[in-house]
């Protein structure tokens, strides 16, 4: 029987898959998509200090063949059943049943669709992007301008689109869009010295180490401009710019701003197949649908359900760093578990 | 306030123990959705009536909070109740019940200090 088995092999589950396996453990990884790698794989930088993300999955990679770790690609976990026995059953699209001891889920979270917020006209709208976009179209390296050709002038960037927000369901921060917007930001200074950066926010969240002087260092050093106030609705103006409309809060007035591009900051949500654990064995989720951990601070892998443990985003939106921690404590957890 | 080095001249001040709290509490009594707002803008932003003159919904909430009820009493007016900011308001907040309350409010309730 295996020992654990590891739902989702983005950074979260092939971190903690590497520890268990250095403890001895007999792993399976399932990944329900072609390759491992998971949201990472998408991204151009890391913030804050700017590391390559494709160096991450590269590290991860080696460390898997390494170790000859068995991962099952293209394999999506329809249900998880627990035995009389304490033991599982996981069943998968593969029409095999996987017994195991315990099960890591570390499926992570999937990007808000956009298109749900209409009235900022993502796919509507050919000059609106979300960060995803933009972190593609930086890591393809693709010239700097608008689709038709044009040079970029003035960029805005939205905060909060699909987080904090009761009309799109999500109630939740999804904490790494503003230090994302501010990392984007600065990268597009970067490569249009002359554009004018602007970024929409409701407040600002520098939680982490680096992240409150990556700020200080858009405002100081690159001039990007931060407004607070949340956005109501875009149009399309006749040659394709779009025009925003908010209030300067601090300033206490509306205003209209036309801009070439929109950027609007996307946040987290949880898998869809988190429901289907929750339906097969009970899983307890919180208010905002990620897996709700057994203790937040004494035993934040472990779920109301023995046995199955967590790693990385699938309990809420968390960064690479903070998901790289949680997988590495959750391998500890499945050990200590195992061991009893 | 007790003093304690520092001086501001009391009109530029405001005094939370003397703060008039009759109307924000009716209006959170019958709509509690009215504490959680951020003072995002959004209902400014989008305002059909902020487009034409000076009303800030936004601001209303904080001069109702501060308990200033001479100016809003002209505001609430201009208000011509379309709800747009119902549509955006990122927490929730039923803002045209509100405005409704604020009416109400002031015509019926004894808010003298």
């Amino acid at each position: 029987m295996i020992d654990v088995l590891i739902i989702g092999s983005g950074i979260a589950g092939l971190e903690a898959a590497c520890n268990l396996y250095e403890s001895g453990k007999e792993i399976f990884l399932l990944e329900k998509e072609k390759n491992v790698g998971g949201n990472v794989q998408n991204w151009d930088t890391l913030f804050p200090d700017g590391k390559n993300a494709r160096d991450i999955i590269s590290y991860y990679m080696q460390e898997i063949q390494a170790r000859q770790i068995t991962t099952y690609l293209n394999t999506y976990v329809t249900g998880i059943h627990k035995c009389v026995d304490g033991t599982f059953e996981v069943h998968t699209s593969r029409d095999i049943v996987f017994k195991c001891k315990t099960v890591l889920i570390a499926t992570g979270y999937s990007l808000f669709n956009a298109e749900r917020k209409e009235e900022y006209g993502y796919q509507i709208y050919e000059n609106v992007v979300t960060s995803a976009d933009l972190e593609k179209r930086f890591a393809q390296q693709s010239k700097n301008q608008l689709p038709n050709g044009k040079p970029l002038h003035r960029i805005a960037f939205i905060h909060c689109v699909g987080s904090r927000d009761e009309k799109s369901g999500n109630h939740y921060c999804s904490k790494v869009c503003c230090i994302t917007a501010v990392k984007q930001a600065i990268k597009m200074k970067q490569l249009v010295p002359d554009v004018e950066v602007f970024c929409f926010y409701m407040d600002l969240r520098m939680y982490g180490p680096g992240f409150e002087e990556k700020y200080r260092e858009a405002q100081e050093k690159w001039g990007i401009q931060f407004i607070r106030g949340r956005v109501s609705e875009v149009a399309e103006t006749l040659d394709k710019r779009l025009q925003v409309k908010a209030e300067d809060t601090l300033a206490a007035r509306p205003f209209k701003l036309e801009v070439d591009m929109l950027v609007l900051m996307i946040g987290m949500e949880s898998q869809a197949s988190t429901a289907l654990f929750q339906k097969s064995c009970g899983l307890k989720c919180a208010d905002s649908r990620f897996i709700q951990p057994y203790q937040h601070h004494l035993d934040s892998n472990a779920t109301n359900v023995k046995g199955v443990f967590t790693a990385g985003a699938c309990i809420g939106p968390l960064s690479v760093f903070d998901t790289i921690n949680h997988a590495r404590s959750a391998a500890i957890s499945v050990s200590n578990f195992l061991a009893e | 306030m007790k003093k304690f080095g520092f001086t501001t001249a009391q009109s530029r001040s405001i005094d939370y123990d003397k703060v008039n709290t009759k109307l924000i509490k009716y209006i959170i009594e019958n709509e509690s959705s009215f504490s959680t707002c951020i003072s995002c803008g959004a209902c400014t932003a989008t305002c059909s009536a902020g487009n034409i003159t000076h009303f800030n919904i936004r601001r209303l909430n904080i001069q109702i909070r501060l308990g200033k009820y001479e100016t809003i009493k002209q505001e609430i007016d201009k208000c011509m109740l379309c709800g747009k900011c119902m549509l955006v308001c990122p927490r929730g907040i039923n803002t045209r019940n509100v405005i409704m309350l604020i009416k109400k409010g002031l015509t019926t309730l004894d808010l003298s200090d």
